[in-house]
């Protein structure tokens, strides 16, 4: 409880940051602040897959169910939030690339993204029995997630268009849109970890119907 | 080593006296290069870019049936359980199915290729020598991971309908990589002149190898 009140202030504070507090942009105007979420979805993707990677691994080792549990929620979770951030990407690139979509690098790697990722979801549902569901969807989300790194290499052979925020030919950014950043990823995340724990106790309690309902049975 | 040989050419045997998947596996990629061939305008200067992508998008098609039949072989009469009950180890079966898978794949290829030279009008040089290389490489990558999936598609309830789903979007750096390396040495590039396009494809190559060799047991358990 005390989780979901820190993340709806977090959530009203980011909102302020990023209409009210954070400067306009320079060149791209007021349709910047959309980046600001744009950022916070991507990054709680990037953390759903890497839990997703990790737990189907240790889901094969040592075939415990509340690792399966994990991958199942987090994946999902992620792929909402992927959908978020192509979309909020596609509304932001019209007025300053002047195209909806382009097959640059980082595109093209979150495009196969969210299509690995929504496999992921389909084999889950035609698999079968849990056990078998279980483990082709872990085998599948390791070679997914090892495979995204060499589409990016792969796509990155040809030149990209998307904005490179830090790092090397980085440009710099305002103090001021650094915080609001911040801010925006801290409520995204806690917003995350709500999702992520009722997910894990709606998957829970499926069991125990499960359970509860084949004992009637006998 | 004496494993994977003897399903090399356990395979190999059966295929020989069927000769049902090579051939709808031939006749497919014939049908869909005819197609592309008949539907676009090969004249233009775009030739060179267009052309590659068709070579590569009729090896992945025609494959993919190859890879599911090769599988659905082993299901029909329950013969993977036999190979499962042989004490040797399940990574030894994926070398053995993925080499055989390759062979076969390579096999089409190989009599694809010509009559992709002639139906585009180029002339058979050394160019083409370079292609097979790339081809190779092309398509050890597609096998990786496409002996992995077929096993896995097979075993649920979509069955073959599942296994583009699952290995289409998993090699596309494959289909970029060969699809840009054949392009540029159809337009007189060196292999050297694409050095990093060809380190990709071959850390695929390794890379999924390895993935398959330590994934296959999780699949072929469940069968």
């Amino acid at each position: 409880m005390l989780l979901i009140i820190i993340s709806f202030i977090s959530v009203v504070i980011s909102l302020y940051a990023t209409f009210i507090y954070a400067p306009s942009e320079v060149i791209m105007g007021e349709i910047q602040r959309i980046f600001y979420f744009h950022m916070g979805t991507v990054w709680v993707a990037s953390v759903a897959f890497t839990i997703v990677f990790i737990s189907s691994i240790m889901f094969l080792v040592n075939g415990k169910r509340k690792w399966d549990i994990l991958s199942l929620s987090a994946a999902e979770i992620g792929v909402v939030f992927i959908t978020l951030t192509i979309v909020t990407g596609s509304i932001w690139a019209k007025p300053v690339w002047g195209t909806w979509w382009t097959w640059d690098p980082q595109l093209t790697t979150t495009f196969i993204l969210w299509i690995l990722y929504i496999v992921y979801l389909i084999i889950r549902s035609v698999a079968g029995d849990n056990m078998k569901q279980a483990k082709f969807a872990a085998v599948y989300s390791i070679i997914a997630f090892i495979d995204l790194p060499i589409v990016y290499i792969s796509a990155r052979l040809k030149r990209g268009i998307s904005p490179v925020v830090f790092g090397p030919g980085g440009g710099g950014i305002e103090r001021e849109m650094l915080i609001t950043m911040m801010i925006t990823l801290i409520a995204c995340t806690l917003f995350f970890i709500i999702l992520l724990r009722e997910r894990i106790n709606l998957e829970k309690m499926r069991d125990d119907l499960k359970l509860i309902k084949s004992r009637i049975r006998q | 080593m004496n494993t994977i040989i003897s399903i090399i050419s356990k395979d190999i045997l059966s295929e020989f006296r069927s000769k049902d998947m090579f051939v709808s596996m031939f006749t497919f990629s014939l049908i869909i290069i005819f197609l592309f061939n008949l539907v676009m305008d090969m004249s233009s200067e775009l030739k060179n870019i267009v052309s590659p992508a068709v070579l590569w998008i009729t090896f992945l098609f025609s494959g993919t049936i190859g890879l599911s039949r090769s599988f659905a072989l082993e299901k029909e009469s329950d013969a993977i359980r036999g190979l499962l009950l042989a004490p040797v180890d399940r990574s030894l079966i994926y070398l053995g199915k993925f080499t055989s898978n390759l062979i076969f794949l390579l096999a089409m290829e190989i009599i694809t290729i010509p009559i992709f030279i002639i139906l585009f009008n180029y002339e058979f040089d050394q160019k083409f020598l370079n292609i097979l290389l790339i081809t190779f490489l092309g398509t050890a990558g597609f096998v990786t991971v496409g002996t992995l999936f077929a096993a896995m598609s097979l075993n649920t309830r979509l069955r073959e309908v599942l296994l583009p789903i699952l290995y289409f979007p998993v090699i596309i750096p494959v289909l970029l990589n060969s699809v840009r390396i054949t392009s540029s040495l159809l337009n007189g590039n060196t292999l050297a002149d694409n050095s990093a396009s060809l380190q990709v494809l071959i850390a695929f190559d390794i890379i999924f190898l390895a993935a398959g060799v330590l994934l296959y047991e999780y699949i072929i358990e469940e069968s």
